[in-house]
């Protein structure tokens, strides 16, 4: 077995969910190796040398742009192929969820996506991934030769440098596919944050649809205060009180912070499903009946217009 | 435009903490099928694509709607006529000969036989939650994929200005037909898609479309043919298998708490979080 890693870039800057591969690739056992694509790459090249990989590799080519797939793929399959890597690993970030497939479908390979666990049987690697919106786990196999894994970042804790010194060598990039010749990337509209990114945030404030056209006014200085990222359910996301990218569930982002506040949020299945690895649940909701409540630690039943402003005046009082 | 969505049922999503598991299988007994919200998604932005927002009563394209599944998924891909699709293809096939791959394999093959300009698809299912058939269908045709679409914007119906949903924000994809696009929640917002044939200023009802009783009617008459698998996909050999399934320790139930300074003094000296 010979593993690698998909690192990824967004405008030239390494994404930590590269670091959630990289545990992967631990968890195995195997040797590893670690692909950096894209403008930036050979800095991010730089930044993984201290994490064990045999090698990392980077196509620093302002071509490979805008995390588009068709761009990625042809230059991931040709590494692997090359170097006779038989895993690919990258994060299930929407990057690695869009440009993974393609690859696999590339090289002929099975793809197991959105992985909370692996294990290495008898030589072959096994699979744990949640279905049903995390309703039931499912134990599988690839049955290829090879293997291309996205993997949860709240499932694989983000890796640590290891020491030592991976030699980082340049790969060219490899022809382009036809089908780039008919994507044009326009522009990436970088929501503009202060906050730490959802995946990696210790501390997420979540807001719902009650939150109405206050939704920033009440939660911003709240998370501020914890220095937390800031979330939405579907409902709050769907009316605009905030935007697509901070939505938390089952096909938004999947989180498992330290706390988790679930604020005017009533607790859909398809919520449940992005937020119910959190160590510890704060449910603030009027309604005492709201089925967060069956999954919160802690529970109260309050306006939340009353009791947030509340919270900021204690929080504080306790510091 | 030409179009192609593909659809699948899937037990009813909302009471998806009911499902029970047998030796290597999930077991949905008791639960209703539901067309999958993604793909209803992807219909109502195909119908939205091939008419003018403001008479939705002529279809100014053709949508063609695809199931792979047993004899009894058909209503599946009736409901879908009823909306509006024009005809509709049943492969026949049970999930458990299934995997993403073959169904991506699968659909090429039916893209070179029913040549549409755009294949429109669901960018999850919320069953198996793989997130994966579009992408590995765009490759398998060497064709320009936009995922995760929360807009788009015909261009002359040439091209699609495609804005995806990403983590950290929305990129902006132009794609040149024929390509294949899947397609997020926020498509079916009252300006997730602008067709050609309607006006910049229209603004549709947010969700997906119902069918009216007369609609349904028609669509028993509309086309509904049947194809093998095999026909499609010569090699029907999966590439992943299942052996076990297991559903996940219950979350329990915490403590309800009076008041805002009882919560703070639990978090800090309880669990500790603070």
């Amino acid at each position: 077995m010979n593993t690698l890693v998909i690192a990824e870039l967004s405008e030239g800057k390494l994404r930590k969910s590269t670091h959630s591969a990289i545990t992967f690739a631990r968890q195995t056992g195997a040797p590893f190796s670690i692909l950096a694509l894209g403008p930036g790459a050979k800095a991010a090249a730089g930044e993984l040398a201290s994490f064990g990989a045999a090698k990392v590799l980077a196509a620093d080519d302002a071509a490979i742009k805008g995390q588009v797939a068709e761009l990625h793929a042809p230059t991931i399959a040709a590494v692997a192929k090359s170097g006779g890597f038989d895993v690919l690993v990258a994060c299930a970030s929407s990057f690695g969820k869009d440009v993974m497939p393609r690859v696999a479908a590339k090289l002929g390979a099975g793809y197991a996506a959105d992985i909370s666990g692996v294990k290495a049987e008898g030589g072959k690697l096994v699979y744990r991934r949640p279905v049903y919106a995390g309703n039931a786990y499912g134990t599988c196999e690839l049955l290829t030769s090879t293997q291309v894994i996205t993997v949860r970042q709240s499932e694989f804790t983000a890796a640590e440098p290891s020491g030592g010194a991976s030699p980082v060598e340049a790969v060219a990039t490899a022809p382009a596919d036809p089908a780039a010749a008919r994507v044009e990337f326009v522009g990436l509209e970088a929501a503009k944050s202060e906050r730490p990114d959802l995946g990696e945030a210790r501390v997420i404030v979540s807001g719902g649809r009650a939150l109405k056209e206050k939704f920033a006014e009440v939660l911003d200085p709240l998370a501020t205060l914890l220095g937390a990222a800031v979330g939405a359910s579907r409902a709050a996301c769907d009316a605009g009180y905030a935007p697509p990218e901070l939505q938390v569930g089952q096909t938004g982002r999947v989180v498992a912070p330290q706390l988790y506040f679930a604020i005017g949020i009533s607790g859909a299945i398809q919520h449940l499903a992005g937020m119910k690895g959190s160590k510890t649940i704060v449910a603030i909701n009027k309604d005492a009946d709201a089925p967060i409540f069956q999954v919160a630690d802690y529970g109260l039943v309050a306006d939340l217009f009353v009791a947030v402003p509340e919270l900021i005046t204690e929080l504080k009082k306790a510091q | 435009m030409k179009i192609l969505v593909p659809l699948k049922r899937v037990s009813d999503p909302d009471n998806a903490n009911k499902i029970k598991v047998g030796p290597g299988k999930v077991e949905t007994t008791g639960l209703e099928w539901k067309p999958n919200p993604f793909d209803e998604y992807a219909v109502e932005t195909a119908l939205r694509l091939t008419e003018n927002g403001t008479n939705t009563k002529a279809r100014l394209g053709e949508v063609t709607v695809v199931t792979f599944g047993p004899k009894e998924t058909e209503t599946t891909l009736r409901a879908a006529l009823a909306t509006g699709a024009d005809k509709a293809i049943r492969v026949d096939a049970t999930d458990d000969t299934l995997d993403g791959d073959l169904v991506a394999r699968a659909l090429k093959a039916l893209v070179e036989r029913e040549k549409p300009d755009l294949v429109l698809l669901g960018k999850q299912q919320v069953d198996g939650d793989a997130n994966q058939t579009a992408q590995l269908l765009a490759e398998y045709l060497g064709w320009p994929q936009a995922t995760f679409a929360g807009q788009i914007t015909s261009e002359a119906d040439k091209a699609l200005l495609v804005a995806r949903e990403v983590d950290g924000g929305s990129i902006k994809l132009r794609v040149t037909l024929p390509a294949v696009v899947s397609v997020d929640l926020r498509i079916v917002n009252p300006i997730g898609v602008t067709s050609m044939h309607t006006p910049a200023t229209h603004k549709y009802s947010d969700g997906v479309r119902f069918a009216a009783l007369m609609a349904i009617m028609a669509a028993k008459k509309k086309p509904l043919t049947e194809v093998k698998l095999a026909d499609l996909a010569p090699d029907t050999a999966l590439k992943i298998k299942y052996t076990h399934f297991d559903l996940p320790p219950a979350r329990k139930a915490g403590v309800k708490i009076k008041t805002v300074a009882e919560l703070v003094q639990k978090l800090k000296t309880e669990a500790k979080v603070l």
